[in-house]
């Protein structure tokens, strides 16, 4: 079934959906330096998904999508987890390296440094990820599934 | 007293009396919207409190996603509370 709310509801989702969308990304890579990081970032992603179900109504076929992309998600993180195992699992090989991420922290009082967290931003971006996907996913199939309230009906 | 006591039993009477209302309520849309706005009065408390990473975790999961999921269960069902 496919229910739209009014049309003030729809524009206004529209309006909502792209700084709520910035929000959470600004969430997840600030997540070393401020509060935050990947689950709570990925959590308000996942909230302009349940604005635009609420809107539009549980449109398309997004199941395979959503479950591989938080499946792609999960995988990266463990992978990153397991580069660093000359030393550890979950070593930071990437700080003060100067590469990607490897800047140097500054000493003394300053507002951070967004290139300075080693491996720390890229795992905050895979939770973020994952999260976002996960949740969407959930509320998607909710939706779904209060639509035709024979559960079996439910297809991706 | 300091105002930020006046502003904790401000926000802690608030939460009380939403969490009443959702039991109080005989719709459920009203009793979920309600519970939003609890969730939304206990991340004001989390900030206050300090605790920032928490508000922001119980505002998008609890105002947000916990509301949404309510209403799309609703739906599928009766609005009004009964016994059946």
């Amino acid at each position: 079934m496919n229910w739209k709310m009014s049309r003030v509801v729809r524009t206004v989702a529209d309006v909502m959906v792209v700084p709520i969308i910035i929000f959470g990304v600004y969430l997840i890579i600030h997540g070393h330096l401020t509060p935050g990081g990947g689950f709570q970032g990925g959590a308000v992603i996942a909230s302009s998904t349940a604005l635009l179900i609420i809107a539009y109504g549980s449109f398309g076929k997004h199941k395979d999508s959503l479950s591989s992309l938080e499946s792609t998600g999960l995988t990266l993180f463990i992978l990153l987890a397991f580069l660093g195992i000359g030393y550890t699992v979950f070593y930071n090989f990437l700080a003060s390296g100067g590469a990607v991420f490897g800047g140097s922290v500054h000493y003394g009082i300053n507002p951070g440094r967004l290139d300075s967290g080693g491996t720390v931003p890229l795992m905050n971006i895979m939770v973020g990820l994952e999260v976002a996907a996960a949740l969407s996913l959930i509320l998607w199939m909710m939706a779904k599934g209060s639509d035709s309230m024979d559960v079996e009906e439910v297809k991706g | 007293m300091p105002v930020y006591e006046i502003i904790f039993t401000l926000i802690l009477v608030g939460l009380v009396m939403t969490a009443l209302a959702v039991v109080w309520f005989k719709d459920l849309i009203s009793a979920a919207i309600s519970l939003g706005a609890c969730s939304l009065l206990l991340s004001l408390q989390f900030y206050l409190l300090r605790a920032p990473d928490v508000a922001i975790a119980e505002a998008a999961v609890g105002a947000a996603l916990t509301t949404a999921i309510f209403i799309f269960a609703i739906r599928a069902t009766d609005r009004e509370e009964g016994y059946s």
